[in-house]
Formats: C-alpha cells, structure tokens, sequence
C-alpha cells in the first residue's frame, strides 16, 4: 500500500463537523403497551470538529458517553436528534448506497480485540472482507495481495494471512483490527479504547504503530480513551465528556496545561504518575461521591454534585461550552479559571 | 528452564523472629491437556508488618498465581505446586492440613480480587454476605454480626451504612462494589491484605479513593499489604517495595524510589520508559519488543533474552541468578550493574 499524496486534499481542512448530536436510549415500562417512562441521556448535545490529519482525544470516566458517540458517527446507533457531516456530506441521514460509500471514508478499531474478530474466519478472510462488501476497493484478483500489504504495513507477517485470531496474542489481534480498519484506505478512523485491553509494553507498540500510520496516510483519528496519559501522548486536541456532554475542549496543550473545567482538573489530579519522587498527594482534587445516572442527571450543570465550586447558579443554570475569560478554549462551568499556576496539574 | 538453587531473599535482613510471610523458591505449574506451563519458577518473596509490597508484572508473569498459591485458592487440577515453602509466622502453609489452613484464610490473610461484580454474590443483600463470614467464622450472633457488618461498612466510607444491608450488589456503583469487598476481607481482623488489581477495573477518580482508603486501612489497622497490579502509577504512590515479574519469576527487587531512579533490570527499564506519562510531554515511547514467552516454551537461558537491548551469548546459555546490588536490591540480570549505571537506554 502506497501512501495517497493528493494534493487537494489539504491538511487541516475540516474534515468531520459533528453538531449538537443527540442520542437518548429509551426506558419502557410495560409489556403489552409498552410506554416511554424515561431516558438514558447516552449523548446530550455533542460538537466538535475533526481536522485532516489530526488527533482528536475523546476522554471521559465510564458512562460518559464516549463509546456511544462513537457507535453513532459509525451509523452503529441511530442518533436522536443533531448533525454530522463528512466532508460535506451528511453522515446521518445517508442511507444504502450513500452510507455504504460514506462509511469507506469511516472506519473503526474496537477496543477488545478478542472479541471483534470472528474466530472462525483466517486473518486474511477479516482483513479482507471489506473488499468483498466494496468490490471496487480492489480490482479482481488483487485482493490477496492487497490484504498481505496490509499485514505488511501493521508490522504481521505477511505469510500468516492464512492463521485464525487465536493463534496471535492480543497485541497482534489488535494489529488485525487496524489492517482491517485501514483496507479501504479510509480517511477517518474511529478509534473505541484501542489500546486499554493491552499490557503496558505492547501497548507502546500499538500507540506507535497507529502514529506511523497517521503520518504515513494523512489519517486522521477520533481517539475515545480514558487513559489520560495515552490520550495526551498521541492527541493534538482534547475533549473531555461527562455524563453525556463536553465540558471542555482545547489543544492538548490548553486542556493538560491550562484546564479552567474542575472536572477536567479533578480528572488529571488523579491520574497517578510513575515516580515516586515527583508525587505529592496533596495536588489531588478527591472528588466525592459517584458519577449520576445518565438517566436522571442533575439539573444546570451535570458536575455540580460532585463540584466543589457549586453555588445555586449552577443548578438553575446549565453552562454552555464557550470560550472563558480565564483562558480562551471552551469550557462549561459558570467558575472557570486556571488552578494555581504553581501547580498546573495538581502536583507540585 | 534449569533448575536453579534456592535464592536468598533481597532487599531487608530477617528480623529475630523471622519474616510474617516469607514465599521461599515457590515453583508452580499448570498441567493441561496441550503441555505442561511452568507458571511460577522459583519466587521468593517476604513482608514484614506494617509494609506495603507490590508485586508487578503484566499478564501472564505468575503475579496472581503466586498470590492464590498463598491464599491456597488455585485450582487444582490444573496448578500443580512442585516445590517450595510459603511460611507464615515460621509455619509453613503448604504442609498444614487443610483445616489449620482454612484457620489462616480470611482471619491471617485476605484478598480482595479485581472484579468485585463476580467477586459477589449477586442473590444476596451485601450485609449478609458481609455478616455470613463473621456468624460462620467468629461465631457471632445474628445481632452482633450485624452491628459489626455496619461498623465495618461505615469503615470503608460506605455512606448510609445501616440503611443499604439490605441492598444487593448490583444496587452499587462499582467503586462502592469494591469497598463492599474490602469490608468483607477486613471482616476477621487480618493481618495481611493481598489486593489483585484492586482498581483495575475503575475511573482513575474512583481508583484515587481505593487506593486511598486501601492505604488509610493499612496504617490504621496495622495491616502489611501485598498490591498486585500492571500499573506503574498506581504502585510508585502506595508501595515500599517492589518485586517485579516476568514469566514467573522476580526479575527485580528493590525499594521503590531506587527502583524507579534506575532499574537494574532491562524489563524494569523497558517498561517505565514504555509508559507515556502526563507530566513528561513529546518524546517517543520506547517499546519492548516483541511478545512476552509462551510458558510452555520459556526460552533457556535468562527468558528475557529474546527482547532484551542487552543480551549477549551468556545471556542464552545461563539462567542469571539474583544479583545482590551495593544498595541490597537483587536483579535477575547478567548485566545488572551496567544496566543500573546505563542512564542512557
């Protein structure tokens, strides 16, 4: 596989505009006449843009709402309500043909690769199977060569096109799950938690492996996480979900430097670092008590139950994601401002 | 793999009355129908009261092994243990019978387990399971067993403890499913809590309580902890020692800070420059390369070799012993000292 140098293809154009998506999950009562009594808020307004050739981290606790959001830019999920648009094209509203054509350009890495590859099918029926729903990918009689091409380009041998899942270990299922995402010569690829199934030195393989390719074919890459410190390694920009919502989004920089959202400056206060010298327990932010339920979230702002800072506009009043005169990336908290700038990241 | 001599155990002197857990040269493996795995060749290690030791590895190295080997919880068939002393307190548990060991389990040592959703019951209301330890075990009145089933959630910051003995497991979020597993470890008074990825499974903002709470307990009950985890982070905050593993045996073992200032190990080394970290920006992970061994097939010699920047010719032939370093921290390396000098790898 050779890399596509297109010149109209221009890096950091807006590639993927994604606006006020909305994806509630209904709760029904009943069995007979079976009634909406509620909603689970998976996703609860989301926007954002992704760039040509840029990373964008999505990171947030367990149900937030980020491997929903991927599900539904992947047309996995049938969105409520909201926008998204591909190069121009509208991502949710396609169908058929459309879709399929859309969805070439789209592609997805899950995280568990034990459980995303068939295990009865040979590594070269899986990586190839996108060929055989797109014909047109590969001309007749190219498509084993084009699949031991890929082996290649992920680092496999390319000899083992004809061996089952079980028989590599996760990191190189893993490897799979991305020659398969890549088969269509995609220009987007979703990544879901790509790297939190894998011990900590395959993990760097894989992390590397995926910013090669970046470089290599101009991808660029929406990276759902919740492992800060991946996210701020191969991420150029960074949103940070909760319960549903972004509360902030910024540069890598803005979001693990200068974060005015308490919520983001909890999260990173206690992400643990591998030092024993640098840690000082006391930059931790210890938040009480657990995430509300998607279903039944707090009025105003989602955090305010756990916010040290709440006072009664944040109940009355949801804060909207805009830029804040603490520092001029989005943020969604009435209080936003920079914590002591002796102590960017809560320790010292 | 060769069999190797007995090693003596590193980093502190034995006091008088001798360590409160001391592992001796455990070798365990699992019998299947494909093979025989050598899953644990030769462990020793040992804890003292009151100390915290973390025992690293990622999946596969023996870690959890070792630890259900001394709780005397594998499954047997397949685990097979070949040879080897686990002493508690001088008495070795391996050859106490079947009823003085179940004396130990839960009231000498407890262990928490990574998952707590499958961890409990999720029939019964959690204060039973909580209380049905101490009724059974302690010989408690139903009344009694309940007072201190609250006492010992109210124990692990479990808020509103009287009014959720009723609630059952599911009914929690899941760090509380985690603190509901520590009540239970801490319901026979231990004097040894052995946590298997106690936070794996969690936000890192419910992870920071855990690992919080854990390290609260220890020192207010005066417990010696062994924390078993793949995370570097999670360790460098809680631990005083460190016994890293790699295909069933400890590669290194050292207090922590000089473990992190300069691993004498070439795994060690290539783990902690493998991890990205928030607080370094805009350098290039350095990998391990390639895949951890099979243990069906642990390769001769030191079974690093075939991933190590440092191997040569002796490294394939010679199973490296411990090597005792001028601090007293051991290193399963022929090249110890040059990788604990070499800053620049």
């Amino acid at each position: 596989m050779t890399a596509t140098a297109d010149p109209a293809k221009v890096r950091g154009e807006t590639i993927l505009t994604v606006d006020d998506l909305v994806k509630h999950f209904p709760i029904t009562r009943g069995v007979l006449f079976r009634r909406q009594v509620g909603a689970v808020r998976a996703v609860d307004g989301v926007s954002f843009t992704l760039r040509r050739g840029e990373t964008l981290g999505i990171v947030g606790e367990s149900g937030c709402g980020k491997s929903t959001l991927a599900r539904v830019l992947m047309r996995l999920e049938t969105p409520t309500s909201g926008r998204a648009t591909l190069q121009g094209r509208d991502l949710l509203t396609a169908g058929g043909g459309e879709l399929r054509r859309l969805r070439r350009n789209m592609q997805m890495v899950m995280q568990d690769p034990y459980t995303s590859l068939n295990p009865r099918m040979t590594v070269g029926d899986i990586i190839g199977e996108p060929f055989d729903i797109h014909p047109d990918a590969a001309p007749k009689g190219s498509k084993r060569g084009r699949v031991q091409e890929l082996l290649d380009v992920v680092g496999l041998n390319p000899e083992h096109v004809n061996r089952y899942p079980h028989q590599f270990s996760g990191g190189q299922r893993q490897r799979i799950g991305i020659a398969r995402a890549l088969a269509l010569r995609p220009e987007v690829i979703v990544c879901d938690e790509p790297v939190s199934a894998l011990d900590v030195s395959i993990q760097a393989q894989v992390i590397n492996l995926l910013e090669q390719l970046q470089d290599e074919f101009g991808l660029s890459y929406v990276f759902i996480a919740h492992d800060l410190s991946v996210v701020r390694h191969i991420c150029d920009r960074v949103a940070v979900m909760y319960l549903g919502r972004i509360v902030e989004i910024g540069t890598e920089e803005e979001i693990y430097e200068r974060a005015t959202h308490p919520y983001t400056q909890a999260l990173l206060s206690a992400v643990p670092v591998p030092d024993p010298e640098a840690r000082g327990t006391a930059g931790i932010i210890r938040l009480t008590g657990d995430v509300p339920s998607p279903a039944d979230p707090p009025s105003g702002c989602h955090f305010r139950t756990r916010c040290w800072k709440a006072e009664d506009i944040c109940a009355r009043e949801d804060p909207p994601t805009v830029p804040r005169p603490a520092d001029p990336h989005p943020s969604a908290c009435h209080f936003a401002a920079l914590r002591a700038r002796s102590d960017p990241t809560g320790r010292g | 793999m060769t069999e190797s001599a007995p090693r003596p155990t590193p980093a502190s002197p034995t006091p008088p009355g001798g360590h409160l857990l001391d592992v001796r040269d455990l070798h365990v493996e699992f019998r299947t129908g494909e093979g025989v795995a050598k899953v644990i060749n030769g462990v020793s290690y040992h804890l003292d009261p009151g100390e915290t030791l973390a025992v690293l590895g990622e999946s596969g190295s023996g870690k959890s092994v070792t630890a259900q080997a001394v709780m005397g919880i594998l499954d047997s068939p397949p685990a097979v243990i070949r040879s080897g002393q686990i002493r508690y307190r001088g008495r070795d548990l391996l050859t106490l019978p079947e009823e003085q060991r179940r004396q130990v389990r839960g009231k000498e040592i407890a262990m928490i387990f990574q998952d707590a959703l499958s961890a409990l019951n999720p029939v019964f209301p959690v204060g039973w399971q909580i209380s049905e330890t101490l009724r059974h075990r302690d010989g408690m009145s139903r009344a009694d067993a309940r007072r201190r089933t609250v006492e010992l959630m109210d124990l692990v910051r479990i808020p509103g403890a009287a009014g959720r003995l009723g609630d059952h497991p599911h009914q929690f979020s899941g760090g509380m499913r985690q603190r509901v597993m520590i009540a239970m470890a801490l319901a026979l008074d231990p004097k040894v809590l052995i946590a298997d990825e106690p936070t794996t499974a969690l936000d890192v903002t419910v992870q920071a309580q855990i690992m919080d709470l854990l390290a609260d307990l220890r020192r207010d009950l005066d417990m010696a902890m062994i924390l078993i985890t793949h995370d570097l982070g999670v360790v460098a905050g809680v631990a005083d020692r460190i016994a890293v593993m790699y295909a069933g045996r400890i590669v290194e073992h050292a207090d922590v800070r000089p473990l992190y200032r300069a691993p004498a190990h070439p795994y060690t080394k290539g783990l902690l420059a493998s991890i990205p970290r928030l607080d370094v920006r805009g350098r290039e992970l350095s990998t391990i390369r390639g895949l951890p061994p099979n243990l069906m097939r642990i390769p001769g010699g030191c079974p690093f070799h075939p991933r190590c920047p440092y191997a040569q010719q002796v490294c394939v032939d010679v199973v490296p012993d411990d090597l005792v370093l001028a601090d007293g921290r051991t290193s399963a390396c022929h090249f110890a000292q040059e990788v604990h000098d070499d800053r620049d790898r």
